[in-house]
């Protein structure tokens, strides 16, 4: 049976169940009460932010339901953001091959969030943009990384929310009291331990990448905690860490000793009970699972791409001095994918106009591994982003090599795959040589 | 045999299709036509549509609720779904298709050994929870 201890909701709740508050929210509160009985939460506590995944067009189903909700008058009031989607908003520019219906009612769905009162921010990483969740609160996500992220480095509270559940406890204010939203569920129960590893290995972007794709696949649906993750370690790299991670085993929580907000000790990430399984990470591991995010070893490169999730606004402040107003190869399409909040940023800054003139495209509102937004996406493939080397070859007819970003900079302006031997060589991961 | 839990109400008489591996219904299906797109999944290739579903789960992607609710609503989805164990999802996108399309497929759950007594091909009919097998 689902559950010994039957849901008990507040008199409001009940009244919203049934149908006192109107249509609108009498169907949202059905849908969390399914979801809640399904869960075995025992009550539905109270949410005040949402970042929206049922805002990403997939079919008509999607339009209907937002529909359904714009014509009976409600309006979301929490901060309700809205996660990327297939087309870019503000930039027309659609592959040959987009099918118009698409892209006609993929816009459509968007009008439709807006009205609703959706805060226009399109973005898979919300957690860049000021204003958004803190420690303890609890949340509604959809986004893998986002909910990784949120978790994990931010130390709020959401579980995985799949589509129209995620608007429907926007709407109620009601989310299920189960799963991640309880202490119980954030204890760590595997440790990766990296301490061993070299230090100028671990203190790289790039190995936080590998270090995320190999801990999906080590952890599954467990929750992992790190141990000897650099105390400094950048909010990209912890970014890079929560998508890979969630990409090849959704990884929806992860604690790093010493990083991260609920994991002081190794003692408080797994709640004093200890890890019940402790995996010494291997250099062999690591390369290995470096190499597995290549489809290509070398040749000439049609497309790089950077932002997977949304590049920040310290990632263009990296980028600008590696590329230093070189221009990028004829031969190559070189994509950033970003928010427009951060393209603002960047633009301010002169950052935009300067990589502009430098040949690169930046993209805003959507990604370039789903959107019939872009060109050129075919050959081989080069990106800094193990999510986006997880996921593009089985998308898009591109075979990827992944490297770093200062990897994909030369190789962006040399038009072909070029890499920094000593980052790549096994000595640098601390093989024997 | 019995359903363990309703997840969704209807009733349903149809093919057993069983798939030995969880799917996602956003990317690794697709919802136009009904077939499996996952290329990695044992049934890749084989259609849902009518399909009395038989499956351990969903898998994946916050997209699957909308992968059910369009496959329903262009008449390609399956038939009912039968779980190993309950999947908030799959329910959500046969709870929104109810609502929005009046298309009310039965979602439940069942045990370990009903399930590994379903084989694609049997015609079962599922009603009020009952799983019957009506031959094949």
């Amino acid at each position: 049976m689902l559950t010994s201890d039957p849901l008990r909701l507040t008199g409001d709740e009940q009244a919203m169940l049934h149908g006192d508050a109107g249509e609108a929210l009498q169907f949202a509160m059905e849908l969390v009460v399914r979801a809640a009985t399904l869960m075995g939460a025992p009550r539905l506590i109270e949410t005040g932010f949402l970042h929206i995944d049922a805002c990403h067009y997939y079919g008509r189903a999607h339009v209907d339901f937002a529909r359904f909700l714009v014509e009976r008058g409600i309006r979301f009031d929490i901060p309700a953001w809205t996660n990327t989607v297939p087309v870019s908003l503000v930039q027309s520019d659609p592959r040959a091959d987009a099918d118009p219906v698409v892209l006609a009612e993929a816009r459509e769905l968007t009008d439709l969030y807006v009205e609703l009162g959706a805060r226009p921010v399109w973005t898979c990483a919300p957690y860049q943009i000021p204003g958004g969740p803190v420690f303890g609160d609890q949340i509604v996500v959809g986004e893998s990384n986002a909910v990784s992220y949120f978790n994990s480095v931010v130390g709020a509270r959401t579980n995985k929310y799949g589509d129209f559940l995620d608007v429907a406890c926007g709407l109620t204010k009601r989310i299920p009291f189960a799963g991640l939203h309880t202490d119980a569920s954030r204890r760590a129960t595997v440790q990766l331990d990296i301490s061993h590893l070299p230090t100028e290995l671990r203190e790289t972007e790039f190995f936080c990448h590998v270090l995320g794709h190999l801990m999906g696949k080590r952890a599954g649906d467990q929750v992992p905690v790190i141990t000897g993750l650099p105390a400094d370690t950048p909010k990209d790299s912890l970014k890079a860490i929560a998508a890979a991670g969630a990409a090849s085993g959704g990884v929806a929580l992860f604690h790093a000793v010493g990083v991260t907000p609920e994991a002081p000790t190794l003692e408080a990430a797994t709640q004093e009970k200890g890890p019940q399984t402790v995996v010494s990470v291997g250099s062999d591991d690591l390369i290995a699972a470096r190499d597995s995010l290549s489809t290509t070893a070398g040749g000439p490169i049609a497309m790089v791409a950077l932002g997977t999730p949304h590049f920040s606004f310290t990632e263009f402040a990296r980028l600008m001095p590696l590329l230093d107003g070189r221009k990028i190869h004829s031969e190559v399409t070189f994509y950033i994918s970003t928010s427009r909040h951060v393209a603002a940023l960047a633009r301010e800054r002169g950052w935009v106009q300067k990589l502009e003139r430098s040949g690169v495209s930046v993209l805003v509102d959507t990604c370039t591994y789903f959107s019939p937004a872009v060109r050129g996406c075919k050959g081989r493939a080069m990106t800094n982003s193990a999510k986006w080397a997880y996921y593009a070859p089985g998308m898009l007819p591109v075979e990827v090599a992944f490297g770093s970003l200062e990897d994909c900079v030369e190789s962006a302006v040399r038009g072909e795959v070029v890499r920094d031997n000593t980052v790549w060589s096994g000595r640098h991961w601390g093989t024997v040589a | 045999m019995t359903a363990l839990d309703i997840l969704h109400c209807g009733v349903a008489r149809g093919s057993v299709l069983k798939l030995s591996e969880p799917l996602s219904f956003w990317g690794g299906f697709d919802p136009t036509d009904g077939r499996i797109l996952d290329v990695a999944h044992p049934q890749a290739g084989q259609s849902i549509s009518d399909k009395i579903l038989v499956l351990p789960g969903s898998r994946g992607s916050a997209g699957t609720p909308a992968g059910i609710a369009e496959a329903l609503r262009l008449g390609v989805g399956p038939a009912a779904i039968l779980l190993l164990k309950p999947d908030v999802n799959i329910t959500i996108g046969a709870q929104v298709a109810a609502r929005l399309y009046g298309l009310a497929i039965p979602v439940v759950t069942m045990t370990t050994s009903d399930f590994s007594e379903l084989e694609t091909g049997q015609n079962v009919q599922v009603s009020d929870g009952m799983i019957e097998r009506s031959g094949s």
